[in-house]
């Protein structure tokens, strides 16, 4: 991916990627890639594998189905769906549908970044917990409501929020 | 006697695993064979979760706000000793919150386990298919449906026979039908819900479809964040191959169907069809210029059909029942009912279907038992993103395409967020502005930097640095950049900010010459002080405090410091006395 205008090292910095290891990625290949307008399907089973789309995966992708790595990455980019960097142990999902938003959803998000140090779309330096802002989990008559790794908890309170955040890393640390 | 227990998403998120787990262990435990039937959402989202026990007589008895600890006691006092526990009833007033529906798009949402396709055909599933594959041509189904005044129920509400006849005339093979649950609105989870407990009837309504316009194939576009709908549905379709009902020559009738899912990717504008067309090609969901509509030209340039879950749901419905008992219902250009999500600060929130033409009185008030708190109803905001805030004085608006686009809303896909006097709806209008200018796909330029500018002009004016004339270029920008998009999405972008000046003026002005928030929602805004008389000098805002700016002696009145406060109401939150006040 050389580009003249020296975007290359914009991108390394945006795609972090140490030893990805693509073997378990060849199995989605082998099965999409010769079927046709299945590119969203392999990046979703790729971020799956990784947590993330790294670098090096969606160069692989790019030459294995003769696509364009511009457009893999075009496509990539469009979705919120795709990450570009790692995510922590835990995933938490904050939802800010409208009618989490009604009934404040705001200061949730305060509590959370501030008992975790984080903000939207970063992760912890112990790499435990990612928050994420999410356009609407579809549970709006708990609302305000978060998921963490599938798990979803409602009608929190800034409170409540920090609670089930505290007792994941009590958890975490006395193990 | 059997056990019933809503295990849709909200139900799982309100803890129905836990409490299905201390069923199955007291059962266990104290060696009793009673069967326990999972089922999707009944539409009580606000009771969640919920259990329902059928005992011997027929008689069906519903428990809400289920907890673990609840359930030994339910087992003892009404399994075995035939008592009801009433304190634990859903009450006779949340049960109006059923009672006054009509439900056809949902007929067995809560009734059915949505894993077994047993289940759906001992309630009739699959048998209007049938009749159709039997006794009906393609023509005669289009007819019917079109004598239903079935309109598409994913907002814009186009006539549903218009679309098939189109693609059962256009020239092509194959053609393909398409579900869109895209399900975009924050705030709706109609499609959700229907997927997670009935996925049969959406995926009957489409092979009825794929019959009546001569598809081979249908494909359902779920959104990735509805893991259990798309695991649901996965079953679903398993199960109806191994049946017969999809595959190669269906019922040795000739005609050949099947059904796939693919999983979207996060984002609003793939709601629109051609948007929603290219992502399926694995494309950024980018809206291409109709005409060609898909109908003619569509997925892979083939004959497409595209309709939203609901629409799908109502179809067997319409062939069982006849198209004329579905356009009884409703309003003389709007037939049938229509699914709501109530939310927002609703008493009894949750998944409701009225016929057309019931006011909105009628569901907030009757069927959503009011605000929370029995707050000030401020507005109603219809259709999300792409829609707009009804005030007050039009409560008794008719629920209609029609009434409902003359107040600046729209019907939109069914997402209702009901608003007091809490809310306030300059901060609204940058929400949905902040929502429409992250997810302008930006090939159109009025769209893609027009939303920008509205957002940052609503920016400052709930940070406290509107101008003079801001509602004025707010109002410029909306009708251009309606005039200047291509799609659905940015045509429909200002609605919310429309809407809001429409009806809200004063909130705007407000904000821009007093400089006030009368919601007391915009912090910039607000100021915080302590009210002397009312203090007792307990001392908790000055320790929740987190900038110090909270001083005072024990027992004595504290004072706050404006110039360290930075407004992020603690105090207000702590003081249990009422003495912090908020301006």
């Amino acid at each position: 991916m050389q580009c003249c205008c020296g975007e290359e090292k914009k991108l390394e910095d945006r795609f972090s990627d140490n030893d990805v290891d693509l073997k378990p990625l060849q199995t989605v290949l082998d099965k999409y890639k010769n079927e046709s307008g299945s590119m969203i399907t392999i990046l979703q089973q790729t971020q799956e594998i990784y947590g993330y789309l790294p670098k090096k995966a969606l160069l692989h992708i790019a030459e294995e189905t003769g696509v364009k790595p511009a457009k893999v990455l075009g496509a990539a980019t469009f979705y919120t769906q795709f990450r570009f960097k790692p995510i922590g142990k835990y995933l938490v999902m904050l939802c800010q549908g409208t009618a989490c938003h009604v009934n404040g959803s705001e200061k949730i998000e305060e509590a959370i970044c501030d008992e975790l140090k984080i903000k939207d779309g970063e992760t912890t330096p112990d790499n435990l917990f990612t928050l994420e802002n999410v356009a609407c989990l579809g549970c709006c008559s708990l609302a305000p409501v978060m998921m963490i790794n599938g798990e979803a908890y409602g009608k929190l309170t800034p409170q409540s929020a920090r609670k089930v955040l505290r007792e994941i890393y009590k958890k975490e640390t006395n193990s | 006697m059997k056990i019933r227990i809503g295990f849709g998403s909200c139900g799982i998120a309100a803890g129905a695993r836990k409490v299905l787990a201390e069923f199955e262990k007291e059962f266990s435990q104290r060696g009793l064979d009673i069967p326990i039937t999972k089922t999707g959402c009944n539409g009580m989202c606000f009771n969640e979760p919920l259990i329902e026990v059928f005992d011997q007589d027929g008689q069906v008895f519903m428990y809400g706000k289920v907890m673990p600890e609840m359930v030994k006691e339910i087992i003892e006092q009404h399994v075995i000793g035939g008592q009801p526990v009433t304190e634990y009833l859903v009450s006779d007033d949340d049960l109006g919150f059923i009672n006054k529906q009509k439900r056809v798009a949902l007929r067995n949402c809560g009734n059915i386990d949505p894993e077994s396709i047993d289940d759906y055909m001992a309630s009739g599933g699959y048998q209007a298919f049938e009749k159709c594959l039997t006794q009906m041509t393609p023509e005669q189904v289009i007819e019917e449906i079109k004598i239903s005044g079935l309109r598409g129920r994913g907002g814009a509400g186009f006539p549903t026979w218009f679309k098939w006849n189109a693609t059962r005339q256009a020239k092509g093979a194959p053609k393909y039908v398409i579900c869109n649950a895209d399900e975009g609105d924050p705030g709706a989870f109609m499609d959700r819900s229907l997927l997670e407990s009935d996925p049969n009837s959406v995926m009957e309504g489409m092979m009825i479809a794929g019959y009546a316009v001569g598809a081979k194939e249908g494909i359902f576009y779920v959104r990735a964040e509805y893991p259990l709908a798309i695991k649901r549905l996965e079953m679903a379709i398993n199960q109806a191959r191994a049946k017969g009902f999809l595959g190669n020559n269906i019922l040795g009738t000739g005609f050949s169907f099947d059904l796939r899912i693919k999983a979207g990717a996060g984002a609003f504008v793939c709601g629109e069809e051609t948007a929603l067309i290219a992502s399926l090609e694995g494309e950024r969901g980018m809206p291409r210029l109709k005409p060609p509509f898909p109908a003619e030209k569509g997925y892979w340039r083939k004959p497409t059909n595209i309709n939203n879950v609901e629409t799908y749901a109502n179809v067997p419905w319409i062939l069982s029942n006849g198209g004329a008992a579905f356009a009884a219902m409703g309003t003389a250009t709007s037939k049938g009912t229509k699914v709501f999500a109530l939310a927002g600060k609703i008493k009894r929130g949750g998944l409701v279907e009225v016929p057309m033409g019931l006011t909105l009185r009628e569901v907030i008030y009757d069927i959503g038992g009011g605000i929370i708190g029995d707050k000030e109803f401020k507005g109603v905001q219809m259709g999300g993103p792409s829609g707009g805030c009804i005030p007050k004085e039009q409560l008794d608006t008719p629920i209609d395409y029609e009434s409902i686009t003359k107040t600046g809303a729209i019907m939109g896909s069914g997402g209702m967020i009901v608003m007091d006097e809490t809310t306030c709806m300059v901060d609204m209008a940058r929400f949905f502005l902040d929502f429409t200018q992250k997810e302008s796909c930006g090939k159109c330029y009025h769209c893609r930097l027009g939303t920008k500018r509205m957002l940052e002009i609503l920016n400052r004016i709930t940070s406290g640095e509107g101008k003079d004339g801001d509602i004025e270029l707010l109002e410029e920008l909306s009708v251009k950049i309606k005039e200047g998009s291509l799609c659905g999405l940015g045509q429909s972008a200002p609605n919310p900010a429309q809407s809001t000046i429409r009806y809200f003026r004063n909130e705007y002005e407000d904000h821009i010459y007093s400089k006030k928030c009368t919601a007391k929602k915009c912090k910039p805004l607000l100021t915080y002080s302590i009210n002397e008389d009312v203090c007792t000098g307990c001392t908790v805002c000055a320790k929740k405090c987190p900038v110090q700016a909270i001083k005072g002696e024990r027992k004595k009145p504290h004072v706050l410091d404006q110039s360290l406060c930075i407004k992020c109401g603690n105090c207000f939150d702590v003081c249990k006395f009422g003495a912090v006040q908020v301006d």
